[in-house]
């Protein structure tokens, strides 16, 4: 890839043009750092209505970011939630007004390891704060209080979204009317934590790397990048999603070529997302959002009881799952429900039963959407009258 | 709504907390919570009626009475309510121990294998019972373990679990049924319902 300096560049001079909002207030971080006026990038969707009853926060999850729906306008791909959010959506756009951020540690435009460091005046890279969920959360407080936004309609996100979700309404009970963590945990799982690593080391093994120093270079680990985003491409299909889409199906030729080029339609398929990504995504945010994912254990903050951090919720809740997602099991997000239960919450909960693993929230699975949009839709009409009383 | 739905409600005070168990598309959760202000919660297994009931803006949680009730904490609920479904359940009896657990009290109902047209079908035809409110045939019948009113009362005096109100339906009579009229009550219900805790 000749242009990657060059796309970089590009990059960083399209990022001067989207939504920001200069965080003035100082943020102590988890890990006892403290940033303070830092950029978060974001975006909305729709229009906010004059009492201020249809605010849908949208949180997103590791690769995500606060393009929701319509073209990106960074890498003029589809928004990644376009399934579900968009006019006459699920997330009705013509009804609700959708917020989005860009998580901090990310890439998109919010304070993150390629940003430059006032202290070196050089690009972070380790220099950066470890982050965690409730980090990017309270970051994303301020956000709300920019718009306006007293209390949310709705909040809602899946996989890592949804781990920010469950941290937004530990942190913030009174926030939100209603909430949607869809296929996520309360703390992430050994098996979870050992897939991140495995991510992180493709990245860190990569030469280019250098120790996070590559972004003042204006190169980028692509290698192992690439192979981190395919470790995750794998963890998001179910094995017979898999089956089923690839099987033993051989890459555009009649048989094998007995060499090492990808001669499977699923090692072309793993390759092409893995080095379509790099000219989206820094390594070094994979670091430090896949650690932030890691550290999540929300039970932990609350001395070991996951009920103890919904106690203060009057929040309703729909928690979503799918049947083969073995990132986010069903195990995983009832473990959820029966804390919200125990904590008297109100609390819906739905399994969609489908062969799409975890990706199944990004795609156009016709029960989840439905659930989504009955949810939503019903919720609304419940604000809108409370308000009114 | 149907008899035995008007009355489990009326069974039911006004602002209180009810699970319902196996709430089926919520059109019982709809009416306790608009009529009576309940605080209602459901659980059922079926997707589509799970749908219905999100769609109704009700609480429901997706699952299996059989393995998940132990989510529910003890005595979080004013009254927990199972409609026709004890029978289907692999064990009726820790099925019961723990709606009892969770809730102050119980209602149950269960369709009467006592009754008389079920009597006959199988004294005089030698066939299993098909009628209105068991509608399967015994090959695909999800009940288990059918019990008469008789059944569940002596059920009940075993088990030490206090029966407060039983009432027996039949098309649209109801009637309270007590020790002293429990054999032809018994013949003549089709379905029981039980408040016991």
């Amino acid at each position: 890839m000749p242009s990657l300096a060059g796309l970089f560049f590009w990059m960083n001079v399209k990022l001067e043009n989207i939504k920001k909002l200069n965080v003035s207030k100082s943020l102590k971080l988890d890990c006892g750092k403290t940033i303070s006026n830092f950029p978060l990038a974001y975006e909305t969707y729709g229009k906010l209505n004059g009492n201020k009853d249809n605010a849908v926060l949208v949180f997103h999850a590791l690769t995500g970011d606060q393009f929701v729906t319509g073209t990106n306008p960074i890498t003029k791909k589809e928004g990644w939630w376009v399934t579900a959010v968009g006019p006459g959506k699920a997330i009705d756009t013509n009804k609700y007004f959708v917020i989005c951020a860009n998580v901090i540690g990310g890439c998109m435009g919010s304070l993150g390891p390629k940003n430059i460091n006032p202290d070196t005046k050089m690009p972070y890279g380790l220099d950066f704060p470890v982050i965690t969920i409730r980090d990017m959360v309270r970051a994303q407080e301020s956000l709300l209080e920019h718009l306006g936004i007293k209390k949310l309609l709705c909040a809602t996100g899946g996989s890592m979204g949804g781990m920010q979700l469950l941290q937004f309404c530990a942190t913030f009970p009174d926030k939100a009317f209603s909430a949607i963590p869809i296929a996520c945990s309360s703390s992430h799982s050994a098996q979870n934590i050992a897939l991140n690593e495995l991510a992180r080391q493709a990245i860190m093994a990569d030469p280019v790397w250098e120790n996070g120093k590559y972004v003042s270079k204006n190169v980028q680990p692509k290698n192992g990048l690439a192979v981190a985003r395919m470790v995750g491409h794998i963890s998001y299909l179910s094995e017979k999603g898999m089956q089923e889409k690839f099987g033993r199906k051989l890459q555009e030729k009649a048989d094998y070529e007995f060499s090492f080029n990808a001669d499977f339609q699923v090692e072309s398929y793993l390759r092409h997302q893995g080095y379509a990504f790099v000219e989206r995504f820094d390594a070094n945010s994979i670091l430090y959002i896949t650690r932030a994912m890691d550290y999540f254990d929300l039970s932990k903050q609350y001395n070991g009881g996951l009920v103890e951090a919904f106690k203060k919720q009057n929040t309703k809740f729909l928690v979503i799952s799918f049947s083969s997602d073995w990132l986010y099991t069903t195990k995983e997000n009832k473990d959820i429900v029966i804390a919200l239960n125990a904590s008297g919450a109100d609390v819906s909960y739905s399994e969609i039963i489908t062969d799409k693993g975890h990706d199944s929230f990004l795609l156009n699975e016709p029960e989840f959407l439905k659930t989504l949009k009955s949810f939503i839709d019903s919720m609304y009409e419940k604000f809108k009258n409370e308000k009114r009383i | 709504m149907k008899k035995e739905f008007k009355v489990i409600a009326e069974l039911l005070p006004n602002d209180t907390r009810v699970l319902d168990v196996g709430c089926g598309d919520g059109s019982l959760m709809n009416f306790l919570k608009q009529e009576k202000n309940i605080e209602v919660r459901g659980l059922e297994l079926n997707q589509d009626n799970v749908q219905q009931c999100i769609h109704k803006g009700l609480p429901v949680i997706q699952g299996n009475a059989e393995t998940e009730l132990h989510q529910f904490p003890d005595k979080s609920f004013d009254y927990v309510v199972l409609s026709q479904t004890l029978q289907a359940f692999y064990e009726p009896e820790e099925v019961l121990k723990n709606l009892l657990r969770i809730g102050k009290s119980v209602i149950v109902s269960i369709p009467n294998f006592g009754y008389w047209k079920v009597r006959i079908k199988l004294l005089f035809f030698g066939e299993m019972p098909v009628t209105k409110t068991l509608p399967n045939t015994w090959y695909n019948t999800p009940n288990l373990h059918m019990c008469t009113i008789k059944d569940l009362f002596k059920f009940c005096d075993e088990k030490n679990i206090n029966i407060k109100k039983v009432i027996g339906v039949n098309e649209d009579t109801t009637s309270l049924i007590k020790k002293g009229n429990l054999e032809i009550k018994n013949l003549f219900s089709k379905l029981g319902i039980f408040l016991i805790g």
